[in-house]
């Protein structure tokens, strides 16, 4: 291993202009002739616009225009869609309800945007908005899934009957039911995986130049995805073509899947400065965020699981409502049935899975994929399944999941996953090691002579990643084909750049990427750029998410080094006069192997460009491309184990211990991946403890800043112990399986179950705040008092 | 943020001739305030602030022995300067919001904007300070009059707190975890005559409040045992996402024998 190669700590090369304030967000472009805009949105969470009076904001001075949804439709864009279709049990397609990027007949949560003022300043822009008057006829609202499917509850959209989106299932419910007829022991469990906000360092932001002497449109803003934006742009919101549609997305703060989407916010900007013919900016504080971000999760499951009288599963049944909100973002689809159904096996050998989901509409900000987007789901029920069924049965939780792990690779799944790789008793048994389980029941003791209670949780979670196989998601119903591409340019004087679809936006890719080029080529790291998030300079990609740009970006990024190679080989091999199956890149030159024949890598480049001396027919240049589509997903696997003390006299519960062992496949910068699983972990631990979106019965937001919704602090997570346990990924080329999303699904399980057995009691659902674990302790003390 | 109008007035004078202005607003640390504005909650015409006048900044101890600490101190400087002489209060101090706001908060804005979650009326409840304007001096159980309102006329402003120094006095603060402000705050204070205080913060709709039973048990034995069988009712009290009135009532009493326990 080199010193910058696969498998090295090397420090992020963008670090430097993060951490010295050099970075560049959207919102800090500034071009020539820029407006603002300030969005009008709806305070109800339901409510018919019977009239819009713009007239007192358009005379208000510095106001350049007040736009609203009737000229945005008139003018031919598009309502916003859902990408991914999945159809009912019965065959019907999936319900989707209209979404204009400015609402025209009627508002469906808070913070639908009715109108767009444009003006000269910020200011400017958010008094005018203010002086917007929107004539509202308030409807009765719906907030929770449940209650959505409820007889007589409000309609949402018209053509939505009961709220329903689609009513799916996957597996064999009679096989399933069977199953579960002949068990030994059954488990049963509602679960509650609560709404949660993403909560992005940086908030939205969007920049709009409409250049009127091209008919031609860039867009900045704040992406993980700035080329599927600008074919959702162009080929559904008719916004533009798009080779007169540039999208960048410069330095990103954070996305956790709410930057995946393209929001009514951007389409607004680039109409409006076509309409203005101004270039315009919008950046979205702190309480937009909070009322337009997609949120995550908000799944309500009940569940059954069978058990032999040896603790072999026999059957596993689901039945999932998932909270859509008010509109089908872009890919809530997919969310709870192909990245959610498809992963309840978990670690498990199960014959039978059945489960069946029902999408709804209510009046709450859109849902969609949130770091782990469905899989944090699943894990969470098996696990707590799990869990609950070895106490139910007095076994030990951590051998009965040994007994029912996968053991043979591949491995298919009655939920249509085919398992590659994996060795989850390996995983368990590295976290038992370093968790010291042998020493828990000393600890416990040792916690109880101070009052506090203490308990130990396990979580043994499988995710599927590196999204995915184009032909087998289009067969599932994906608008688009999920590969990912790259380009290396080797520039005449050896430097390297890297072009590449995938986007970083916290990942830290300008550094891993750049080692395994560094690394292959046998040159310095401070030789290779990597080029991304600019649609005018890389020529297509699907972008960063889904723990994607490790397995599918790098593979692709392998595709075009190896076109390089073979080039830089038959360029030296000509040259040097030796066959090009004699020549290695070693040592930073190019040579014929066991001989002091060489070339510098820079002399290989300027050969190449200069054209002078290459062999017969051979085009001049060293830049190659390449797509990558995966054959498969990746599953990354782990067991986590969480300890945690409570005091009983308040509830207050603090994670005091947390081990990680993740199998990861090939790992090229551990510094990075260990940082993606504290970042992932910090937010597991928040979802189990703290963070939860809350509306009231009204559909009024009441979680809207940092004084209501608990994001994870440093207080709230221990040090974590990490712990890898690799087994390679047999299918793509540098065996990579993904780490962005484990810690996210990992620990929440592990948390509450170390929180429930600290208290003795099984029904504490998400967030565990100190008042719900206190009144836990209460009921339970009050039961052995009646006893 | 709409716009306004800053005064930075050289002298309390100076700053209460501004504040005549109906339509203008003090400005102490801005903790509040600020966020206030930025949130467009607020629009007043102009800010006065108060943050650079240093004759109502700072600690000194009058005749009577009181702690008296101007209005314009900070959170930071309490903590760190009261904590000789009154470490209850310096303790107190030193668990407000995180550095940040300890070194711009100041104990007169937080005192004038009486927030129910704030911590210092546990404090001035328990000991029974007096608030001074630059025009009066109002006793504590006079000067808070439920949520976010208080005894101060329009322009009215606090230029010092009298703290009667306790024999023994301790906070204990159980947080609400998103804010970080009380969630149920009690202060605690055994005064030098034999009485206790037991002020309380954080838990009842309408700001601190004294409560009373605990004090006279406390007064009868300072100890937590004193507090066995006594609980606090839940009527009155908030409920909301971080805890409903019963979780309240029953933090009033772990927070309350827990300070007993730490007062020092």
């Amino acid at each position: 291993m080199s010193d910058t190669g696969i498998g090295a700590r090397v420090k992020r090369k963008e670090d430097k202009r993060f951490i010295t304030g050099k970075g560049r967000y959207t919102d800090d472009v500034r071009v020539d002739n820029q407006a603002y805009a300030a969005f009008v949105r709806s305070p109800h969470a339901h409510a018919r616009v019977n009239g819009i009076d713009t007239s007192a904001a358009e005379g208000m001075e510095g106001v350049i225009a007040v736009l609203n949804g009737n000229q945005l439709t008139g003018d031919g864009i598009g309502n916003l869609i859902c990408g991914w279709a999945v159809s009912s049990k019965d065959g019907s397609p999936m319900n989707m309800g209209p979404w204009s990027a400015l609402a025209t007949d009627r508002v469906r949560f808070v913070g639908d945007a009715v109108a767009v003022v444009i003006a000269e300043s910020q200011a400017l822009a958010r008094i005018a908005a203010e002086a917007v008057e929107v004539d509202y006829e308030e409807l009765p609202a719906v907030v929770q899934a449940d209650k959505a499917l409820a007889d007589g509850a409000p309609q949402v959209h018209d053509n939505a009957p009961g709220n329903l989106i689609y009513d799916w299932e996957i597996g064999d419910a009679a096989a399933t039911d069977a199953a579960l007829e002949g068990a030994h022991h059954i488990t049963e469990m509602k679960v509650v995986n609560q709404r949660l906000s993403p909560n992005p360092m940086e908030p939205r932001s969007a920049v709009a130049i409409f250049d009127t002497a091209e008919d031609h449109y860039t867009l900045y803003t704040t992406s993980q995805n700035p080329h599927l934006a600008r074919l959702v742009l162009s080929a559904f919101y008719n916004v533009a073509p798009e080779h007169k549609l540039r999208v960048i997305a410069p330095d990103v703060g954070g996305g956790f899947g709410a930057k995946i989407y393209i929001y009514p916010e951007e389409i607004t900007c680039l109409w409006a400065s076509m309409k203005t013919g101004r270039s315009v900016k919008w950046t979205g504080d702190r309480a937009e965020s909070f009322m337009t971000d997609m949120h995550g999760r908000d799944h309500i499951t009940t569940a059954r699981m069978g058990f032999d009288a040896d603790g072999k599963i026999t059957g596993f049944k689901v039945d999932t409502i998932a909270n859509f909100g008010a509109y089908m973002s872009l890919f809530s689809s997919a969310v709870p049935t192909y990245l959610y159904a498809t992963l309840l096996s978990g670690q498990y050998d199960i014959a039978n899975i059945h489960c069946n989901v029902r999408a709804v509409y209510t009046n709450t900000v859109p849902v969609d994929a949130y770091r782990g987007a469905g899989r944090p789901e699943a894990c969470f029920l098996i696990e707590r399944m799990m869990e609950t069924a070895a106490r139910e049965m007095g076994t030990d939780p951590g051998e009965l999941r040994r007994k029912n792990f996968i053991d043979t690779f591949p491995h298919e799944t009655p939920v249509i996953m085919t398992y590659d790789a994996g060795d989850f008793s390996g995983n368990l048994d590295k976290a038992k090691a370093a968790a010291d389980v042998a020493g828990f029941a000393q600890r416990r003791a040792e916690a109880e002579s101070r009052g506090k209670l203490r308990g130990l949780g396990y979580s043994c979670y499988i995710e599927a990643c590196g999204i995915a196989p184009s032909a087998a998601v289009g067969s599932l119903g994906a608008g688009v084909g999920l590969w990912e591409s790259a380009e290396v340019r080797v520039n005449p004087v050896g430097t390297i750049e890297v072009l590449t679809g995938s986007h970083s936006h916290g990942q830290g890719h300008e550094t891993t990427f750049a080692q395994i080029v560094a690394e292959r080529f046998s040159q310095p790291i401070e030789n290779v750029s990597i080029v991304h998030g600019d649609t005018d300079k890389v020529q297509f990609g699907m972008g960063t998410y889904g723990s994607r740009s490790g397995a599918v970006g790098m593979s692709a990024i392998v595709k075009a080094m190896d076109k390089v190679e073979a080039k830089v080989k038959k360029i030296a091999a000509h040259t040097l006069e030796a066959s090009e199956d004699d020549i290695v890149i070693e040592g930073g030159v190019v040579k014929v192997a066991g001989t002091d024949r060489e070339m510098g890598w820079h002399e290989v480049g300027l050969a190449a460009y200069t054209g002078h001396n290459l062999p017969d027919g051979m085009e001049p240049g060293l830049k190659e491309g390449a797509f990558y589509d995966p054959v498969n997903f990746t599953f990354p696997a782990g067991c986590y184990i969480a300890e945690v003390e409570i005091d009983p006299d308040t509830g207050d519960c603090k994670v005091v211990q947390f081990t990680a062992a993740d199998d990861f496949g090939t790992i090229i910068n551990p510094m990075i991946v260990e940082g993606q699983v504290h970042g992932g972990v910090a937010q597991g631990i928040g979802q189990a403890m703290l963070e939860r979106v809350v509306y009231d019965d009204d559909g009024q937001l009441i979680t809207g800043s940092y004084m209501d919704y608990q994001m994870p602090r440093a207080e709230d997570v221990p040090f974590l112990t990490i712990e890898h346990n690799t087994t390679v990924c047999p299918n793509n080329p540098l065996g990579i399986k993904g780490c962005g999303e484990a810690g996210a699904i990992g620990a929440p399980p592990a948390v509450i179950n170390a929180i429930t057995d600290a208290i003795g009691d099984n029904d504490i659902q998400m967030p565990a705040t100190a008042q719900k674990i206190w009144r836990a302790l209460k009921g339970r003390q009050t039961a052995m008092a009646a006893e | 943020m709409y716009d306004f109008d800053f005064v930075t007035p050289a002298s309390l004078a100076e700053a209460a001739a501004a504040l005549e202005d109906p339509e203008a607003m003090a400005l102490g640390g801005g903790q509040t305030l600020i966020p206030t504005l930025r949130a467009r909650l607020a629009m007043p015409s102009k800010l006065v602030s108060l943050a650079g006048l240093a004759e109502i900044r700072g600690i000194c101890e009058d005749d009577d022995g009181r702690l008296c600490i101007g209005g314009a101190t900070t959170h930071g400087a309490i903590a760190r300067d009261a904590a000789e002489r009154f470490s209850g209060l310096a303790g107190l101090a030193q668990r407000i919001g995180d550095p940040a706001v300890r070194n711009r908060g100041t104990l007169g804005g937080s005192v004038a904007n009486n927030d129910p979650a704030a911590c210092y009326p546990a404090a001035i409840l328990a000991t029974g300070a007096t608030v001074v304007t630059h025009r009066r001096e109002i006793a504590a159980g006079d000067f808070f009059q439920g949520m976010f309102t208080t005894a101060l006329d329009e322009g009215e402003i606090v230029t010092e707190v009298r703290f009667p120094v306790p024999r023994r006095s301790a906070y204990q603060k159980f947080e609400q975890p998103a804010s970080r402000f009380a969630l149920v705050g009690v202060f605690v204070a055994e005064m030098a005559d034999g009485a206790v205080g037991v002020g309380v913060t954080g838990a009842a709709e309408e700001g601190g409040f004294r409560w009373e039973a605990a004090e006279a048990a406390l007064a009868a034995r300072f100890d937590p045992a004193a507090l066995e069988g006594l609980s606090h009712p839940a009527e009155g009290l908030i409920s909301d996402i971080h805890g409903d009135a019963a979780y309240r009532a029953h933090l009033i009493g772990v927070m309350t024998r827990r300070a007993v326990a730490a007062a020092a």
